[in-house]
């Protein structure tokens, strides 16, 4: 007869070491690793005696805890010096330990935060009115200037001037940014709250040639109909708003 | 303008927006000054509290909303057949808290907390709007860091980031073991 072991699923190897610590009710900074290790291992093979997928993430920190293992084993020498040694080589565990700790703060407040999206899922909000209908439409971008895009556009590349050397024309250098992922970001910023200054769209960093991809990625907006450019009024900020 | 009457306007333009409406467009609009605005706002989450009315108004950031209250849920649930809404899966809440209080962090960096890879839940969060890129960092590779949004706040009701459940400090312990060793 088949019979299941029903195996708790863990977010990773880390999950999976804290639970086992957890479970033999042992100090976290005193691990037995050879108990540990064992039942890490155990753990892992039956994972894939049930087919379940190990991840490579799994099997580097067997190796580690394979690793810290022989460490222990090893005489502690080179102690003629009179030096102390640093905790890390006294300690073959602490490194483990460290992040252990760490990983472990992180899914406490990931629990913590689980409990306050419980309670603000049973919040409800109201959607925006459409108030399209009171928007002028010559707001929109057939009443800009081009060359007001152009001015707004230099303006922020003089701010970036400097920053980085001129271009080694020697080479071709692989392009950092395309326009989609650049389509996509202004898309995302535009996301909260629906319209964006045009100065907003680059971070103080931005270099030269996100600048350039930036801008076309807009023109390309503008192109098909996903934003509209406005001005409340000349020599105003530059608005970019989603077109509804 | 008296002090009811600016609320009374608040309150509509909160209705109408529905979204977060910041406390600098508020001012503009009622042409009051930002600082007197945001006493009376106060005011007013007070009086809504203490009358028990069935709205709220929450801030975020300085952003402020109006929203329905979670122990009137089960009420609001019978206007429509009940329906489980979906939680953030456990790798990316895990991933959320690690960004939410790390911020601004690095993909590598998440990922050698949590120990594995974490492409997935960043896209869930991303997409989720609870997190947004905020830029690069100036090494080699040039990686995205990233933070938590406006969205984020409200989605876990927060009203700043200050507001995070303290992280567990570990530290006590930490120094019990030396004390251990010696």
């Amino acid at each position: 007869m088949e019979y299941k072991i029903v195996l708790e699923s863990f977010e990773g190897p880390m999950d999976l070491l804290l639970h086992l610590i957890d479970e033999a009710e042992i100090d976290i900074y005193d691990i037995p690793i050879n108990e540990i290790t064992e039942q890490y291992i155990d753990y892992i093979t039956k994972m894939e005696e049930m087919d379940l997928e190990v991840t490579s993430e799994f099997l580097v920190m067997a190796s580690t805890l394979l690793e810290i293992k022989s460490k222990m084993l090893l005489p502690q020498v080179d102690k003629n010096d009179g030096e102390q040694l640093e905790m890390e080589e006294a300690d073959p565990r602490l490194e483990l330990v460290k992040r252990l700790v760490e990983y472990k703060k992180f899914k406490y407040a990931s629990r913590e935060l689980r409990n306050y999206e419980e309670i603000q899922k049973k919040v409800f909000y109201k959607p925006k009115e459409d108030l399209s209908i009171f928007t002028k439409e010559e707001e929109e971008l057939e009443q800009i200037d081009i060359d007001e895009l152009v001015k707004a556009f230099n303006n922020i590349l003089a701010k970036s001037k400097g920053k980085e050397p001129l271009m080694d024309i020697d080479k071709i250098q692989r392009e950092e940014y395309t326009l989609d992922e650049c389509m996509e970001k202004i898309k995302r910023k535009l996301k909260y709250n629906g319209k964006i200054d045009f100065q907003h769209l680059f971070d103080n960093e931005c270099s030269r040639q996100e600048i350039v991809v930036t801008f076309l990625s807009l023109l390309e907006l503008i192109r098909m109909r996903y934003v509209v450019v406005y001005q409340e009024e000349n020599f105003s900020d530059i608005i970019i708003k989603i077109r509804k | 303008m008296d002090e009811r009457e600016i609320k009374a306007i608040i309150e509509a333009l909160l209705f109408v927006w529905g979204d977060p409406l910041s406390l600098n467009d508020i001012s503009k609009i009622i042409e009051v000054e930002e600082e007197k605005v945001k006493k009376i706002l106060k005011n007013m989450i007070d009086e809504f509290d203490f009358n028990r009315r069935g709205l709220k108004i929450i801030c975020l950031n300085d952003n402020y909303q109006l929203c329905t209250r979670p122990e009137h849920h089960q009420w609001i649930n019978k206007l429509t057949q009940e329906k489980d809404i979906k939680s953030l899966s456990t790798a990316a809440l895990e991933t959320l808290s690690i960004i939410a209080y790390k911020q601004p962090i690095t993909k590598n960096e998440i990922e050698n907390i949590r120990g594995v890879r974490c492409d997935k839940a960043l896209d869930t969060l991303q997409k989720k709007g609870l997190i947004e890129e905020k830029g690069r960092l100036e090494r080699t590779g040039r990686p995205i860091i990233y933070g938590t949004t406006t969205e984020f706040l409200r989605y876990f009701g927060l009203e700043t980031l200050e507001d995070l459940p303290t992280l567990k400090d570990f530290k006590i312990e930490e120094s019990d073991i030396e004390i251990k060793e010696e």
